[in-house]
């Protein structure tokens, strides 16, 4: 792994990483979850920039840096800063990197993330910036492939719900290229996967096929990507009421799949997985979730350079 | 900055084949569609800009405050891009920066620098690799038209023209690129 530096680095996107360093993340998380380190982060703090709301993604870095002795500060909603009286969020970054070793910030304008790297000197670690990247989301996705699998190499993966606004599903799309997966995007036409995703995937050769039916793909698939159709991302309530229950997973659809098939979910879900599957070995959304931990741990240890 | 500004003397009013001239009489019964404005002593052409993007252009070269001539022609017939437009401004070289924001706009232009009314030097247009700044970012949650940053974009198609925005990385179709 000669030559991978993370000591001082922005995580922002998930198209700035290679297969080599996102795999060199994915090790590091095993080391933090086989081996905890609780005095890692002793004397560190980081600060948690949530103009938009979250629980897991909040929740998990703020577990993640207090499990390695570290402290946090920070906000839980926008509302509560000086951007409400006007503040342009380059000032607002400038003066929290001031009190602070690493910035996890989560913003609904897409670039917000990228702007506060610029204005910091300090790392920031993009939390979610509106519906373009959620890079930590992305490595979590990649540490549950390939723990529940066994590798990332090659993988079939059916892609679920809202692909056009899911930046989930973007990130992990760019990210699995790297591993010659195989690709299935299921939605209805209206939320299907945008065109420059799938130029882009095409650029890089990455097989790939779009339907709206999901027992199609399923007999192909090693992993089911379900993602919530985002009420929050609808300008026309009309539109949301149109898609929200489009498709319902639940322990039926096992019936036409592999047997080793997970199910991955980047939560909250709403109503797409029914609850009736979460007592099967395939739903993996739940263990998928509490790898933020680890995964989170490696990013966070790894920009401060307190692992190499 | 390379810009120009020399106060020549126009030409007297005299004939002179470089000048306006007034559309010729239909001959043989088919009207002459050849239409031709002011020619310049010094300064550049920059011909084959699309109809639609002549005005971006005048605003990328921000030929409103230019105190020398400027003639400008649109909605003339091109064999290349269908309708095209021709600016000619007198007493002002482009600077390096200006063509590569012309070239986003308008891809096939080409660009004459004119001395004594001879063209002593015609070239092509090329997009460039990055852009910044100009033009701004079709998606209305990128941060860029919320907040006072200027805008950056790498160039990653360049017939038809299609650019990266820098921050929310969006990818902007030629049809879809405006000046801020």
């Amino acid at each position: 792994m000669g030559g991978i530096v993370f000591k001082g680095r922005d995580i922002i996107s998930i198209r700035d990483f290679s297969g080599e360093e996102l795999l060199y993340v994915l090790s590091i998380a095993r080391r933090m979850e086989q081996r905890p380190q609780p005095a890692l982060m002793k004397g560190r703090i980081m600060a948690s920039m949530f103009f938009e709301p979250s629980t897991r993604t909040r929740l998990s870095f703020t577990a993640a840096m207090k499990r390695m002795g570290g402290d946090t500060i920070g906000f839980a909603k926008g509302e509560v800063t000086s951007t409400k009286k006007g503040e342009t969020l380059w000032d607002t970054v400038k003066m929290i990197e001031a009190y602070s070793d690493v910035i996890v910030i989560r913003h609904s304008l897409e670039g917000a993330a990228r702007l506060s790297a610029e204005a910091a000197s300090i790392p920031v670690i993009n939390a979610g910036d509106g519906t373009n990247q959620h890079p930590t989301q992305t490595m979590i996705d990649l540490y549950t492939i390939q723990k529940e699998i066994g590798k990332l190499d090659g993988i079939t993966i059916g892609f679920l719900g809202d692909l056009k606004y899911g930046r989930t599903v973007h990130s992990l799309a760019i990210a699995l290229s790297h591993f010659k997966a195989k690709m299935y995007f299921i939605s209805p036409t209206a939320l299907k996967m945008p065109e420059y995703y799938l130029d882009e995937l095409e650029q890089k050769r990455v097989t790939f096929h779009e339907t709206d039916d999901v027992l199609k793909a399923l007999k192909h698939l090693d992993v089911l990507y379900v993602t919530r159709i985002q009420q929050e991302r609808f300008a026309d309530p009309l539109e949301y009421e149109k898609f929200k229950n489009v498709y319902k997973v639940g322990p039926d659809i096992l019936n036409g799949a592999k047997k080793s098939l997970i199910v991955l979910h980047p939560l909250p879900r709403v109503g797409e997985i029914d609850p009736a599957l979460d007592e099967f070995p395939n739903a993996a959304y739940f263990r998928q979730a509490a790898n933020g931990i680890p995964v989170r741990q490696a990013v966070l240890s790894l920009v401060l350079g307190a692992v190499k | 900055m390379t810009t120009k500004q020399k106060n020549h003397k126009k030409p007297a009013k005299k004939a002179s084949p470089r000048n306006w001239q007034a559309p010729t009489k239909p001959s043989s019964g088919v009207q002459n569609k050849e239409i031709r404005i002011t020619a310049i002593k010094d300064g550049t052409v920059i011909d084959h800009v699309p109809a639609a993007k002549v005005f971006d252009v005048v605003e990328i070269l921000n030929l409103k405050s230019h105190k020398d001539v400027v003639s400008i022609a649109t909605n003339l017939d091109s064999k290349k891009i269908g309708k095209k437009g021709i600016l000619k401004v007198a007493g002002r070289e482009l600077t390096k920066k200006e063509v590569d924001e012309i070239s986003v706009v308008a891809p096939q232009a080409t660009i004459n620098i004119i001395k004594d009314f001879k063209v002593k030097e015609k070239s092509k247009v090329e997009v460039p690799q990055q852009l910044t700044a100009v033009f701004r970012c079709s998606n209305p949650k990128c941060i860029t038209n919320l907040q006072p940053i200027a805008t950056s974009f790498s160039i990653i198609a360049k017939n038809p023209v299609k650019a990266l925005c820098f921050y929310c990385e969006r990818v902007m179709g030629a049809e879809e690129i405006q000046l801020r």
